[in-house]
Parts: structure tokens; C-alpha cells; sequence
């Protein structure tokens, strides 16, 4: 991010020096500090009516409910935690808080069901197979209700905030599945080369 | 079961409306305090705009000054022959590598571009679809295998930013596809 960051802008002040519109950089550069001000104005409106409507779902229960409905589909992808741990509860409510668009309420799960996985790890300073399938399955992004996406297209001036839903859908199935394969392909590829 | 475009587009405007509705009635069955919890969740809000705004202004300054130096079309041009291979914008090449990094950043440049080109534009559709897709990859793996001291992390990097790629394949092609 640092490097992207002084990429930018390091690159943008030689070429408007190369083509002789050195004042641009200033102009640019104020001008869109405004914007950015004017912008995270905006975000406070939609942000906290929408985290507002996230933590009356939160204390309703419904990461609760959403982790006890997706527990059929994702047993079977940590066959290596025993029956019953609490490991698996925590990857499902972390899960489930993902999908609902509750950012926030996932990284506590996430970091307990790190704990959970820890306990289980034979080589504590190595991700165990488990961590790695959670942690394919976390950074693919199952998103089921894109809801801060549409408030940020709302609160920007989109005529329809909400269409590209059907879209989002599509584009984090095809990489939640690729996940799974691609972390499959390399549990079995190891599984062969390292025999203990 | 095929969904047609307009299908899916009339169906996602009411997502939202039938998600909060049923969070409410839910609520109100399970005697949650759904004002004072709002309220709750609101302050958030107010401290999570407050987090973003420097990482804003980072982001709209370095990105604002890389366009109207011209640089960007210099990148443009250099980039061009992958660039029509997948028919993504320059912008949004950026955009999938600054996600996999940081999170705020990533937001603050996809606002950036809804700003210059409006979300509506084909760039700030293929934006929306791409940070809703995707994930800060490394930025999970470095917090959540740091939380519990693993520091071999063996396949999950590979593994996470193939699945990036294919969430940038995938959003570029369906993008193209509902929205002519």
C-alpha cells in the first residue's frame, strides 16, 4: 500500500513536471482533499443508518440463526475438527456475520475461531489444514447482502444503488468456489509430497 | 433455473427493503430494544466515517494527482495490450490490487471513482461489483494467522489471491453481461 501510494503520487508530479503543468499537482491535490471531506460527510448519513438496522440484527440474533442454516454446507469442509468442537461454531457464526454484511460483528468470530483451530494444531507456528480452508473460504468473501455497497452507491447518487447485487452474487460464487478448489487441490498436493 | 438480467435487477431492489423489514419484525418477536440498539449501531457509523476520512483524503489526493497529471494515461497505454484482453479499465486493475491490501483503501478509491465517472458509469458498476466480490486477503491472513502466532502460513496466500483473480475475471464478465 505504501509503495502503490508513493507511486502514485510521485509519478503523477514528474509527468505533469515533464508536461509543463507542474501547477496541476497543487489544484488536483486540494481539490480532491475537498472531495474527500465532502465524501466521508456524506458516508456518516448512510454508514450509521446502516450499521444503525446491523446491530438491531445482530442483538435480534440473526447471526445466530443464518450460522444454524449453513451448518449442513460447511461440516464438510473442515473434516479434520472433531465433532462437536467449538471451532467449527465460531467459523459458522463468523461466516454467517460475513455473509449478512456485518463486518464488524465478523472479526470476533474469526479471531476466536483462530483460538479454537490453534488448540487443535499440531505445529503450533503452522496453519493447519483447517485454517487454511477458513481462512480461503473468509478472504474469497461470501457475501450474500452487499448492504454497505448499495448505501455507498445510494449515498453517490446512483438511480438504482441495489442492481448490481445479482452481479456481486455471481462474481463471490465463482471465487467462494474457486477457494475451495484451489485450497482442496493444495491440501491433496501436500497431503502426497510431505508423508509424516 | 435460469434468472434473466431484468429478473435479477427487479428482485435486488427489493432485497434491502424485505432485509430490514424482516430484521425489525425478528427483532420485535425476540424483544430487542430496536430503537436504543439503532442508536447503538449509528454511533458506529459516526466513528467509522471518522476512521476513513484520512485514509480518504490519502487516497483522493495520490489518485487525483495521478490523473490530472496525465500519468494515468501513460499507465493506460502501457497497460493497453492486457487491458483488452480482459476489458477492465485501468482504474479497476488498481482498484483489485489496493483491495487485496487494505480495506479503507480500497473503499476510498471505488468512492473516488463513483465521484469521477458516477456509479451508474460501467466503471463504477464493475467497482461496486468488484470490492462486494472480494476481500482484503492479505490483510485476513496477516491478522487472523498473527492473532495466534502461526507464521507459516503455507498455501493460503496462493490460494486467497486465486480466488481474487478469478472474483476479477468473473466480475469483469458478468458486469459486461447484465449491463449493455
Amino acid at each position: 500500500m505504501n509503495q502503490i501510494f508513493a507511486f502514485l503520487i510521485l509519478s503523477g508530479i514528474l509527468v505533469a513536471s515533464i508536461n509543463g503543468r507542474v501547477d496541476v499537482v497543487v489544484s488536483s491535490a486540494i481539490s480532491s482533499a475537498e472531495a474527500a471531506v465532502e465524501r466521508a460527510i456524506s458516508l456518516i448519513a448512510v454508514v450509521s443508518l446502516w450499521l444503525g438496522i446491523a446491530r438491531v440484527a445482530e442483538k435480534a440474533g440473526l447471526i445466530g440463526a443464518m450460522s444454524r442454516a449453513i451448518a449442513p454446507f460447511f461440516r464438510w469442509l473442515f473434516p479434520s475438527i472433531p465433532e462437536g468442537h467449538p471451532a467449527l461454531g465460531c467459523i459458522l457464526m463468523n461466516l454467517s456475520a460475513n455473509m449478512l454484511g456485518f463486518g464488524n460483528a465478523a472479526t470476533p468470530f474469526g479471531l476466536k475461531a483462530m483460538q479454537e483451530l490453534q488448540s487443535l494444531n499440531e505445529q503450533p507456528d503452522t496453519a493447519s489444514e483447517a485454517m487454511c480452508t477458513f481462512l480461503a473460504v473468509n478472504t474469497s468473501s461470501v457475501t450474500l447482502v452487499p448492504a454497505t455497497l448499495v448505501a455507498l452507491r445510494a449515498s453517490a447518487g446512483s438511480r438504482n444503488p441495489s442492481e448490481i447485487v445479482g452481479a456481486v452474487l455471481f462474481a463471490t460464487t465463482c471465487s467462494t468456489m474457486a477457494a475451495i478448489a484451489g485450497d482442496y487441490v493444495m491440501r491433496m498436493a501436500n497431503k502426497k509430497f510431505v508423508k509424516r | 433455473m435460469i434468472m434473466t438480467v431484468e429478473m435479477m435487477n427487479s428482485g435486488a431492489s427489493w432485497v434491502l427493503p424485505i432485509l430490514i423489514f424482516l430484521v425489525f419484525v425478528y427483532a420485535n418477536i425476540k424483544k430487542v430494544n430496536i430503537f436504543e440498539n439503532f442508536v447503538e449501531g449509528a454511533k458506529d457509523g459516526l466513528l467509522m466515517a471518522a476512521r476513513l476520512l484520512p485514509y480518504l483524503i490519502g487516497i483522493y489526493v495520490a489518485v487525483g494527482i495521478f490523473r490530472e497529471s496525465g500519468a494515468i494515461d501513460i499507465l493506460v497505454n502501457l497497460l493497453s495490450p492486457i487491458l483488452s484482453l480482459v476489458k477492465a479499465p485501468a482504474e479497476v486493475l488498481f482498484l483489485s490490487i489496493v483491495r487485496s491490501l487494505s480495506g479503507p483503501a480500497a473503499l476510498g478509491m471505488m468512492l473516488e471513482i463513483f465521484d469521477t465517472h458516477g456509479p451508474d458509469s460501467f466503471i463504477g458498476r464493475l467497482a461496486s461489483t468488484l470490492i462486494g466480490s472480494t476481500d482484503t486477503t492479505f490483510y485476513i491472513i496477516a491478522v487472523y494467522f498473527g492473532s495466534v502466532g502461526v507464521r507459516k502460513t503455507r498455501y493460503s496466500i496462493p490460494v486467497g489471491l486465486f480466488a481474487d483473480f478469478v472474483s476479477f475475471l468473473a466480475s469483469v464478465y458478468i458486469v459486461r453481461k447484465m449491463f449493455k
